[in-house]
């Protein structure tokens, strides 16, 4: 545990726990609310929210695809609610139409530009690459304290501390309201509280996850992430405050222990390379909601 | 160049490929109303992403078994495999466990989606093989397809559709009116459990054309799209199917002149455009639709005030009813009526004169019903009757 683990898998593993927590906690209110999916759809619709920035700005920059990113997850809510009440359909099926069809758009808009002299591809999208983000800078553990070392931290670590502290400022000022609306939306209603902005609120603060982690970690773990550790935590207790604090510690724990396994793994059975550290995430956390579902306290409905 | 495609004049191999794809689209659709109308449209999606792991192993089983890895029966055969486990690990937690559908459904996408990619890096780790190829079964892609896969593809979409049609009857019987199926001794689980087979057949055999990230739509997008255009059971069917084949046909016949680009995204494209032409124009429940029905009410109702006011004496001020009575010819610019306009005005006042004798009686409660200010009181009572209520209007008034 030296030099180059602070160099190497230091500053992956804290953007895993940031990525995981920060989707786990607004996971929990869309898990109880039956919104689980959202998540789902959300990072598929982030790539042709990437994807059109990219076009229209021409260059491979944050804050135009964090945008662009978030437009495309507005407006993938907006044309599923649309299409829910203008044809009378189902919400899954509506929801199913209009993921799909953006993220195959986003495909081939990607396909179609000349993306090859930047770093944007399907596969990024999809797997995303912690892996990489390492801290060159680093020396050992005192470059946490060098100014000059911090400088050359990722930028994604800062970016993704930052979306993880929006999330929770989010669910700490609106706790009573969220919790109020996600059990008795009818109570929640006749306080005189504004249910529907508050939904669209949580949808918009999980887009601002999702988009936050996407660019670090590609979509399969944002949405394991938005689902598996509130569904973990949910068969542990049934209490909320209680059950967000299990999911946070699911998520974190998916984190590290995926990172390790993925990164030190293979070397531990005599593979020389690593594995997708995204996949081993997602597949651990997994494994958690398994061992959850088969021995939780609360698994079963009704107790 | 699309008009050589879509005429299948490019290959044995690319005709193959796009009648398979289009027989695929019409078994996905068929199979896609049953799943859409059961309310269980997004468990495909977890069938297909659960493939990706199966897709893997069985690569990796065969290169170790000294085999060629991309062998495709051997491939869909993991798929199968692997997307059975996925299914039954959403049955089991939704059954077994407090989460719902929707929640055991995303877990059991990601997770195995996850373990996928894992699988799959491991494999461009390995030397041997020639691994390349496989992220092909992410977004589909059917250009340069071997000779045998494309006759495999064929033949394999035409026995799902035969079989997609040899179970329609209880399929249809479950989705449309469960309640009967079951009194007549079906057994809806039964039921259910072909339907999630012929669904899982479906995802592996479209995972080469479409892909298992957006196999989903190819299930769902034409049966919301049929939804439209009737509301009876069959033609529902019928028609999810013709969408689906059109947009398999149009989707393999584009990629093969453009073998670049994935398959998947131009096949969930055109069904996409089918859905958003039938939102727009469906004559019963498109927005088009509706908005007309809206406008024509709208001008009925300005209409009918327009004339009791014209009835009454009193001017009328609002521009459109000015504008809507005008060009009907009732009223002069200036607002007077003209010979026209008087005449459809003391109607109008007497219609509204005999509604409210049918609303104040009793005895009319079921006429009264129907009162709406629009409808004309000749619609709803017989001329006996409205000669009952014209007398009272004569009536004379007692005076106290």
């Amino acid at each position: 545990m030296g030099a180059e683990f602070v160099a190497l898998s230091l500053t992956p593993i804290l953007i895993g726990i940031c990525v995981a927590v920060a989707c786990a906690l607004p996971g929990n209110f869309l898990l109880l609310r039956g919104q689980a999916l959202i998540g789902d759809a959300i990072s598929h619709v982030v790539l042709p929210g990437i994807v059109v920035a990219f076009l229209l700005t021409g260059v491979v920059a944050t804050g135009p695809m964090l945008f662009g990113a978030a437009g495309a997850a507005v407006l993938a809510v907006i044309a599923i609610d649309l299409i829910r009440r203008l044809g009378r359909i189902e919400a899954g099926a509506a929801m199913g139409v209009v993921f799909t069809a953006m993220f195959a758009g986003g495909v081939l808009l990607l396909e179609r530009s000349d993306t090859s002299s930047v770093h944007l591809d399907v596969e990024h999208a999809l797997f995303g690459n912690l892996e990489s983000l390492i801290w060159l800078d680093a020396t050992g553990w005192a470059s946490l304290v060098d100014p000059v070392a911090l400088a050359g931290l990722p930028a994604e670590l800062p970016r993704m501390a930052l979306a993880l502290l929006v999330v929770a400022a989010f669910l700490f000022l609106f706790w009573r309201p969220l919790a109020l609306s996600t059990f008795d939306e009818g109570f929640a209603r006749g306080l005189g509280l504004r249910t529907g902005p508050l939904g669209l609120s949580l949808v918009v603060v999980s887009a601002i996850a999702a988009v936050a982690a996407f660019d670090a970690v590609g979509s399969i773990i944002v949405i394991a992430m938005f689902i598996c550790p509130p569904a973990a935590a949910r068969m542990m207790t049934n209490r909320l405050g209680h059950q967000v604090a299990w999911s946070a510690g699911f998520a974190t724990l998916a984190a590290i222990v995926g990172y390790v396994l993925a990164g030190y793994g293979p070397l531990w059975v005599g593979a020389a390379a690593s594995v997708s550290a995204a996949g081993m995430i997602a597949t651990v956390s997994g494994v958690i909601l398994a061992v959850a579902a088969v021995a939780g306290p609360h698994r079963k409905r009704g107790s | 160049m699309l008009a050589d495609a879509l005429l299948l004049q490019l290959g044995y191999n690319a005709t193959l490929v796009t009648l398979g794809a289009a027989l695929l689209g019409m078994a996905a659709g068929v199979a896609g109303t049953f799943l859409f109308l059961r309310k269980r449209a997004l468990v495909s999606d977890a069938i297909s992403h659960a493939t990706l792991p199966g897709v893997g192993l069985a690569f990796v089983l065969m290169v170790a078994m000294g085999g060629d890895g991309r062998w495709l029966p051997g491939l869909l055969l993991g798929a199968a495999v692997s997307a059975t486990v996925g299914l039954l690990c959403v049955q089991w937690l939704t059954t077994r466990t407090r989460l719902g559908e929707d929640a055991a459904i995303g877990a059991i996408l990601s997770v195995f989606f996850g373990l996928g990619i894992v699988i799959l890096t491991v494999i461009q780790t390995m030397t041997a093989g020639r691994q390349a190829g496989l992220e092909g079964f992410l977004l589909g892609s059917t250009a340069g397809m071997l000779r045998s896969d494309a006759i495999l593809l064929a033949v394999a979409s035409a026995a799902v559709l035969g079989l997609v049609l040899i179970l329609r009857r209880p399929l249809e019987l479950a989705a449309f009116d469960p309640g009967y199926a079951e009194a007549t001794g079906w057994s809806l689980g039964r039921i259910d459990l072909a339907m999630m087979g012929i669904v899982l057949v479906v995802t592996v055999v479209g995972l080469k054309v479409v892909g298992l990230i957006l196999i989903v739509a190819l299930l769902i997008v034409p049966a919301v799209t049929a939804r439209f255009w009737t509301d009876r059971a069959s033609h529902v069917v019928m028609i999810a199917g013709v969408v689906g084949g059109v947009s398999g046909y149009v989707g393999a016949a584009t990629s093969a002149i453009a073998p670049a680009l994935p398959t998947g995204p131009i096949v969930v494209l055109v069904g996409f455009a089918l859905f958003a032409a039938s939102l727009l124009l469906s004559p019963g429940r498109g927005v088009l639709a509706s908005v007309l029905v809206h406008r024509r009410y709208q001008r009925r109702v300005h209409m009918r005030q327009g004339l009791l006011a014209l009835a009454q004496g009193q001017p009328i001020f609002e521009a459109l009813t000015r504008r809507l009575m005008h060009r009907a010819g009732l009223i002069l610019p200036d607002g007077v009526a003209t010979p026209e306009g008087q005449a459809a005005a003391s109607k109008a006042l007497l219609d509204e004169t005999r509604w409210s004798i049918v609303r104040a009686d009793q005895s009319f409660a079921a006429a009264a019903i129907r009162y709406d200010g629009l409808t004309p009181i000749e619609d709803v009572l017989t001329p006996d009757q409205l000669r009952d209520v014209d007398l009272r209007i004569a009536a004379p008034q007692v005076v106290p």
